[in-house]
């Protein structure tokens, strides 16, 4: 009867030290590194060189790691952004129209109020205008959840393509440049951000968000009703939350962050505003929030590492004709190996014919 | 009788990390005999079991079926040496029917012929006196008939040993008295049966013999009708307690909670409250009695602000201030009106705590309001987590470990332990004792009655008419979503109370 046993089943883990679940996921990202060498090889490049360019593309040199940080400032702030919604397991997948919306806030001043306002003035007037539309944004599929209990998925992903159309309807139409351009012609000077050490100082803003983030989730009173409400809704009926305020507050919180990283994006980034401003940081930053575990200063480090990614394969590109696909190879490779590697954290897999031991 | 037995443990030992689970166990059973294994909380006997059950392995020892050495590695391997357990969360597919639940993952001949599977069941089922219907889906079964199903797929799949990890502890006493039928009829047939529970008069009730577990170690087998329960307890605690409840005269009663003409229809538009009245006086402790699912969970999650009621008042008077009616109001609002209200309720994880949260934050979730600006501090929190860890002496690695991995009796002290900290004028428990070790319980009783004192309108769910009888001053019945009647419980018997928790259904046939 032996034989009836599977080779291998899966049991779930109960304790594992936080250092050894630290030192797993580097295992996983040493083993991606490795595999991702069999690409390079397959290419016919050397893989040391192609890894050595990468690191060299992304944080070699001030102008590498100027583009590096500003591919990650929006990708970590809405990684920020989403931490409260999954801590309160509300599943909002609509930053990216959330961002767009935000951006779409702050163009309509940038755009209408320029010359009427002095620029610190419109600068913050942008700013908020993008928050409070990126947070409506939001705070709508909260609202109908809690009160009627439609499913977040869905409606936020909706909503996403709605803003994206607002976008490209005005792109086309009322904000205009040149006929028949379909580009909004770049702000002017006072509507754009200032940079600091030679990049748009959004990197103070979410720098700022991070110390933010993490304060609001572990220390305040409404950090610990997330945390309840994600736990269990009749526990936090039990303790007198009102869990319609908490859902609809914490979307509105966290559009209006998603929205802000909007605004960063067209006055900082872009200078303007397009149909593809959130460029998918909206999605990304799921990732992200997903292998921080929520934790804001993890956030910095696995944005930093997609960034560096991004901005470095770009630069491999250029620098050993390796097409620009592999590189999304790689960062397939990595992914795949850190999410992976959670399950491995969570279950044990236990073969036959071996003594079962606990770790 | 010979030396070969159904079952046979020989020095099993069990750690989890640091934890040693089993020590040393020699534990055997033999065919046609029912034994209860009884300890703690803790004490090891749900691991012991599953290692029975292959979902655990033996760190060391040897398993023996029958006087042969077999190694049992996984639930098919227990099935194919004709052992089942039935567990405490049943792994039942809620869109099958019972019969499809009792076939899933058999390898069967064929196609699947209902009829015949259905007749098979019912075969089964009628020699050992089951009700059941083989047609119905699980998710319109109550605990009980999904409890019958488990059992019936361990006994379709052939097991002569049947392993039961606290059957008894979701069952009212009438089902309670079914289950027993059925395994007397199974130890009849010749089964060997091992049985889980912390209730004594069940032990006493149901077993030959009853094996005592503490710390991880067997005590001792002794056959049940040579040991009373006291000592059944000290062999388990490994001392002398005290069990009995010493019950106090109220001291200057007065009404506390009104409760009067209280309906409420859930969503389903089903009515779980109809008319409810009676008053619960300061300094004593009011017992409810019923049938599970009679209105007592819906009657105090109403009065705790949890559940919106069609009609009805629920009169709150304090010691000094004017009266106030808590209908309508929020748990905020009624805790913002200075009403000290205590409730345990019977979902310990699901309500009354976050189980992914240690001791410390789960403290909060009482007074995490109360403290001005948008800052939380933790500090008194962890002061009164740090008295209930001492006082109530809970098991734990660390006052912030997840209270979800405490063991039963352990979440409950938190629990209890949180909320009679603040006080209360009315302190509500919905089977506080559920799943709870004789001791544990006694404490538990203690801590009501120390409320009592306090002058404390205590309100005790519950489902054991003996302990209902020697601890509270009036009972409460409730049958159907109304008040059957309230009783003296100085005076009542449980014959009277019995009859009262049937009264509707017996004026409805
Ligand atoms: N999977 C596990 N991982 C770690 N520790 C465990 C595990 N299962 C049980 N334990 C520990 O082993 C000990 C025995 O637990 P067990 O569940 O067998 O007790 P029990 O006698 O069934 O208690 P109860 O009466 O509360 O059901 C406890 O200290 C428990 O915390
Ligand atoms: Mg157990």
């Amino acid at each position: 009867m032996e034989e009836k046993v599977p080779f291998v089943r899966v049991t779930r883990r109960q304790d594992f030290k936080k250092s050894s679940v630290w030192m797993i996921r580097i295992l996983a990202f040493v083993i991606a590194l490795v595999l991702g060498c069999f690409v390079f090889l397959l290419c016919g490049v050397s893989p040391l060189q192609a890894y050595a360019e990468i690191v060299k593309g992304a944080f070699g040199k001030m102008t590498g790691i100027r583009q590096t940080v500003k591919i990650m400032i929006p990708l970590l702030g809405t990684a920020l952004a989403l931490a409260p919604c999954f801590k309160m397991k509300y599943w909002n997948i609509g930053a990216e129209g959330q961002i767009t919306m935000g951006a779409i806030g702050a163009a309509f001043f940038a755009i209408n109020f320029h010359d009427k306002l002095p620029g610190a003035v419109l600068l913050a007037v942008m700013a908020l205008a993008a928050m409070i539309l990126g947070g409506l944004w939001s705070a709508v599929p909260a609202f109908f959840k809690s009160k009627w209990g439609t499913n977040e998925t869905l409606f936020t992903l909706m909503l996403n393509y709605i803003a994206i159309g607002i976008v490209a309807w005005l792109q086309g139409g009322p904000w205009e440049g040149k006929e028949g351009s379909q580009i909004v012609p770049n702000f002017a000077s006072n509507a754009i951000l200032p940079k600091i050490g030679g990049i748009y100082c959004g990197w103070i803003i979410v720098l700022a968000l991070v110390f933010f983030m993490y304060f609001y989730m572990n220390r305040t009173k409404h950090g610990y009703e997330i945390a309840v409400l994600g736990d269990s809704e009749n526990t936090a009926r039990y303790a007198g939350m009102d869990v319609t305020k908490v859902i609809v507050r914490t979307a509105l919180i966290s559009g209006a962050i998603s929205g802000l990283v909007g605004f960063m994006l067209a006055s900082g980034a872009n200078q303007t505003i397009y149909s593809g401003i959130a460029a998918n940081n909206g999605f990304t930053a799921i990732t992200v929030a997903w292998l921080s575990q929520l934790n804001p200063f993890a956030m910095v480090l696995i944005s930093a590492l997609l960034a560096g990614l991004s901005k470095g394969s770009s630069s491999l590109k250029t620098a050993m004709g390796v097409p620009g696909s592999i590189s999304d190879i790689i960062t397939g490779i990595i992914l795949l190996c850190l999410l992976g590697c959670e399950f491995f954290i969570n279950y044990r897999l236990v073969f036959r014919h071996k003594e079962e031991k606990n770790v | 009788m010979e030396n070969v037995h159904a079952i046979e443990m020989r020095n099993i030992t069990k750690t989890f990390g640091k934890t040693v689970a089993n020590k040393n166990v020699n534990l055997y059973v033999d065919k046609g005999v029912v034994m209860s294994l009884l300890g703690e909380n803790g004490s090891g006997k749900t691991t012991l079991m599953n290692m029975l059950a292959g979902i655990y392995f033996p760190d060391e020892g040897e398993i023996l079926i029958n006087g042969k050495p077999v190694s049992i590695r996984s639930p098919k391997d227990a099935y194919a040496h004709q052992i089942g357990m039935i567990h405490q969360h049943f792994k039942l597919v809620d869109v099958f029917t019972a019969a499809e639940n009792i076939v899933l993952g058999l390898k069967e001949e064929g196609r699947l012929d209902r009829k015949k599977l259905s007749e098979k069941v019912k075969a089964i089922a009628d020699r050992y006196g089951f009700e059941i219907d083989p047609d119905k889906k699980i998710y319109d079964m109550s605990v009980s008939e999904k409890q019958t199903v488990e059992i019936l797929k361990v006994l379709y799949r052939g097991a002569d040993v049947l392993i039961l990890d606290e059957p008894t502890a979701v069952l009212t006493p009438q089902e309670t008295q079914k289950l027993f039928d059925v395994i007397r009829a199974m130890r009849n047939d010749g089964k060997a049966i091992i049985i889980i529970t912390h209730k004594l008069n069940e032990v006493k009730e149901i077993s030959d013999v009853v094996a005592i577990m503490r710390k991880g170690e067997h005590v001792k087998t002794v056959r049940t009708a040579e040991v009373t329960e006291q000592e059944m307890t000290e062999l388990m605690v490994g001392r002398k307690v005290e069990l009995n409840i010493e019950r106090s005269t109220p001291v200057n009663p007065k009404p506390r909670l009104t409760v009067a003409n209280l309906s409420y229809t859930d969503s389903n538009g089903v009515k779980k409250l109809d008319n409810v009245g009676f008053i619960a006086y300061s300094g004593e402790i009011l017992g409810v009695a019923g049938i599970a699912g009679s209105g007592q969970k819906e009657l105090l999650e109403s009065i705790a602000g949890l559940r919106r009621v069609d009609d009805g008042s629920i009169i709150y008077t304090p010691e000094k201030s004017h009266p106030e009616d808590l209908v309508g109001k929020s748990p905020m609002e009624i805790r913002n009106a200075g009403v000290s209200l205590a409730f345990v309720p019977e979902d310990r994880l699901g309500m009354g705590l976050v189980g992914s949260m240690g001791m410390t934050d789960n403290m909060m979730l009482r007074n995490w309001n109360k403290q001005k600006g948008i800052m939380i501090d933790k500090t008194e929190s962890r002061m009164l987590a740090e008295d209930i860890y001492r006082e109530l002496e809970v098991v734990t690695p660390d006052i912030d470990y997840p209270v979800r991995k405490l063991s039963g009796g352990n979440v409950q002290k938190v629990l209890v332990g949180r909320e009679i900290a603040t006080n209360p004028s009315v302190l509500m428990s919905a089977y506080a004792v559920r799943g709870l070790d004789i001791n544990t319980s006694y404490t538990i009783y203690d801590l009501m009655n120390k409320q009592k004192e306090n002058g404390a309108a205590v309100i005790f769910v519950g489902e054991d008419l003996d302990v209902l009888l020697a601890l509270c001053d009036r009972i409460l019945v409730m049958c159907g979503g109304q008040v059957s009647g309230i009783v003296d419980a100085r005076t009542a018997s449980k014959e009277e109370i019995g009859l009262l928790m049937m009264k509707n259904s017996q004026e409805v046939n």
